[in-house]
């Protein structure tokens, strides 16, 4: 028996404190997103913000704001799309040393931004890149800072409730920022979707010169060695998944999932077992501390659905699990649920999925 | 050269239970290990200290018990460990827990040298945070190297080093001067054994214990729950789906039949898929 905990003595619990948010921060407005341009591209987690972003804006009845960064002339699509997905207004910086991220220069610009414009909330993605930046950022302005999000939100008094797992994703707790600001958080890429884009539509651009030497930045970049296109995972944005677990056995029918995911032209993955047995790299798990994925559809072949297996595909349109365990925790999020060996249905799978695409095919050739 | 390696002690399972008045997570009871992220970092540490000389100190913050996470890094070879404890810490977010560790770091540098090179774990596996390695180049004002896959060329006398930094589609191929922080990515290396004289010395070696005032640490307001910018309003399990999985019958039934079903069952729920499945689908 778990003895009851007393409670602590008055004044001891931050938790119901009163805010009381000090004068020179109650000018501090707007929603800020941080859009995270690279090589052209922007992160799609940074749309995925102003979506969420957009929400949060509507209720405060506030301006919604993107911010770019980057080399002079690289940032006019990342503006328009800014408005296009929703933004009021688009702060831009543009210097040669922003080319590329690096941390010394995009702090300085971030926190320098901050400093004038005073957001009340700064949202970053919670990519190497956001995260990397974030903590900078946040010990720069000595203010609070939620990593990883799943889920943003205001609350009555128009507070940021940052709600994040914990423990693992074994828990789920929901984080404040009192009396500092902006409020600053991180959010997991595909634990929300990416809004519908407005074309055309048009907003506010704000440009912000910095001086920025290029002497004064102590890392530079030698090179960049892009990903080779052969084998590389995009769970993360895949439309069909097909994963494994331990169920599948051994190694070698681990194909089966493989196969399956051929004849999709679906990703692969599965969970984290797996890549510690060493039959997948890490690069295609999925959960809680490897990918989160938001597919239409996802066969998870023999996994039992641990919470962190659990916290990383409950984005998924469709989850169909295959498990012989009638019990295992997976049917409770599943949609649809099949009891048996996966290593018998797969491959059974995989060939009416064949003839299936197959006769699909030739009908809408002969229409 | 000195290196720091920053280690936390985290629980070892999902067992975690929360203390239903305060909200916070009661420790007591669980299993506790070194975060395996922390330990790509002191293998990388124990390496440049093997390859180029010096001493490897490592440091945490926890409670009394963190002692033992301490030991087990000797045993794999580093020189000296020390532990900030206090209650004053208790609560710490991580603004907070990036300013005790940077005091704490600062009172090492005044102890045994100043560190050229500061080692952190990618991310803990409890709080999954990734925010406290980067908290603590920023309290120090030290440049950060995170995400780091490999030390491509560490030149000393320089005081010189380059790495291969994961980024978005690539790797960074990083150079900046010594000192800095540097966070190493899962996977780059695998822990040693720690060799028989190791495991003697760990046993014999005292922990260094430091309180905050040992640590020279006299602003407590920016310290533990005080120092904190967040609060954790409400610690909750997910809440479960209202309805359990439409089971597909297999009683009786030949792989195909259930094949069959199930196939049914998808393009009644997702419509569009299949026609959509012919266009992406190159394989059958």
């Amino acid at each position: 028996m778990v003895e009851k905990p007393k409670a602590p003595a008055a004044g001891n619990s931050r938790a119901n404190t009163k805010k009381e948010l000090p004068e020179h921060l109650k000018a501090y407005k707007h929603i800020w997103v941080m859009l995270e341009l690279e090589r052209g591209v922007v992160h799609p987690v940074s749309w995925e913000l102003m979506g969420e972003g957009r929400k949060l804006a509507d209720k405060l009845k506030v301006d919604l704001c993107g911010v770019v960064l980057g080399a002079p002339g690289t940032t006019d699509g990342a503006v328009a799309d800014c408005f296009g997905y929703g933004g009021d207004v688009c702060y831009v910086v543009e210097h040669p040393s922003l080319s590329d991220y690096r941390n010394e220069p995009y702090t300085k610009v971030m926190t320098e931004l901050v400093n004038k414009y005073q957001p009340e909330t700064l949202l970053l993605g919670a990519t190497n890149l956001g995260r990397d930046l974030a903590g900078s950022v946040a010990t720069t302005l000595l203010t609070g800072l939620t990593a990883d999000c799943t889920e943003l939100d205001v609350d009555a008094e128009g507070s940021l409730a940052a709600t994040r797992p914990t423990f693992g994703g074994s828990l789920l707790c929901t984080i404040f920022t009192l009396n500092y600001r902006p409020q600053m958080a991180t959010m997991r890429p595909r634990v929300a979707s990416v809004p519908l884009l407005t074309p055309g539509r048009t907003g506010r651009v704000i440009r912000h010169d910095v001086s920025l030497p290029e002497e004064d930045i102590i890392t530079k970049i030698l090179a960049f060695l892009p990903d080779g296109t052969t084998n590389k995972s995009n769970l993360a944005y895949a439309d069909i998944v097909v994963s494994g677990g331990l169920g599948m056995q051994n190694a070698d029918n681990y194909q089966l999932v493989r196969d399956l995911a051929g004849v999709l032209g679906a990703e692969w993955g599965g969970s984290r077992p797996l890549v510690q047995k060493g039959w997948i790299p890490t690069d295609r798990q999925i959960g809680q501390t490897g990918k989160t994925i938001r597919p239409r559809l996802y066969i998870a072949a023999g996994i039992s659905g641990a919470i962190q297996h659990r916290v990383g595909v409950e984005g998924a349109d469709l989850i169909v699990a295959i498990n012989t365990d009638k019990n295992a925790p997976i049917f409770d999020f599943a949609h649809v649920g099949i009891v048996a060996d996966a290593t018998k249905v797969l491959p059974a799978l995989t060939e009416t999925f064949r003839k299936r695409l197959a006769l699909a095919a030739t009908r809408s050739a002969a229409e | 050269m000195h290196i720091v390696v920053c280690v936390k002690q985290v629980p070892d399972s999902g067992q975690i239970r929360v203390h239903p008045v305060t909200n916070t997570i009661m420790r007591q009871g669980v299993p506790t290990i070194i975060n395996p992220y922390d330990l790509f970092s002191l293998e990388e540490a124990l390496r440049l200290r093997d390859k180029h000389g010096g001493e490897v100190t490592v440091v945490t913050m926890g409670p009394p018990m963190a002692d033992q996470a301490l030991r087990k890094c000797l045993t794999f070879g580093a020189d000296r460990a020390v532990l900030l404890t206090d209650r004053f810490f208790a609560g710490s977010d991580t603004l907070a827990t990036s300013y005790a560790l940077g005091q704490l770091i600062e009172k090492v540098s005044a102890t045994w040298g100043a560190p050229d090179i500061i080692f952190c774990g990618k991310q803990t596996i409890d709080g999954d945070t990734a925010q406290v390695g980067p908290g603590i180049a920023k309290r120090l004002n030290l440049l950060q190297l995170t995400y780091v896959q490999k030390i491509e060329d560490f030149d000393f006398d320089k005081k010189e080093i380059t790495v291969h930094r994961r980024a978005e589609g690539g790797i960074q191929v990083l150079k900046t001067k010594l000192p800095c922080l540097v966070t190493m990515l899962e996977g780059t290396n695998e822990m040693r054994r720690g060799t028989m004289a190791d495991a003697l010395r760990a046993a014999r070696a005292g922990i260094i214990t430091w309180s905050a005032a040992d640590a020279g640490i006299t602003n407590l307001a920016l310290c533990g729950l005080k120092g904190s910018p967040t609060i954790v309003k409400k610690v909750f399990a997910p809440p479960a789906r209202a309805e359990k999985a439409f089971q597909i019958e297999v009683a009786d039934k030949s792989y195909e039949d259930i094949c069959d079903a199930l196939l049914g069952e998808v393009y009644k729920r997702q419509p569009a898929l299949e026609q959509d499945m012919v266009k992406m689908a190159p394989g059958y």
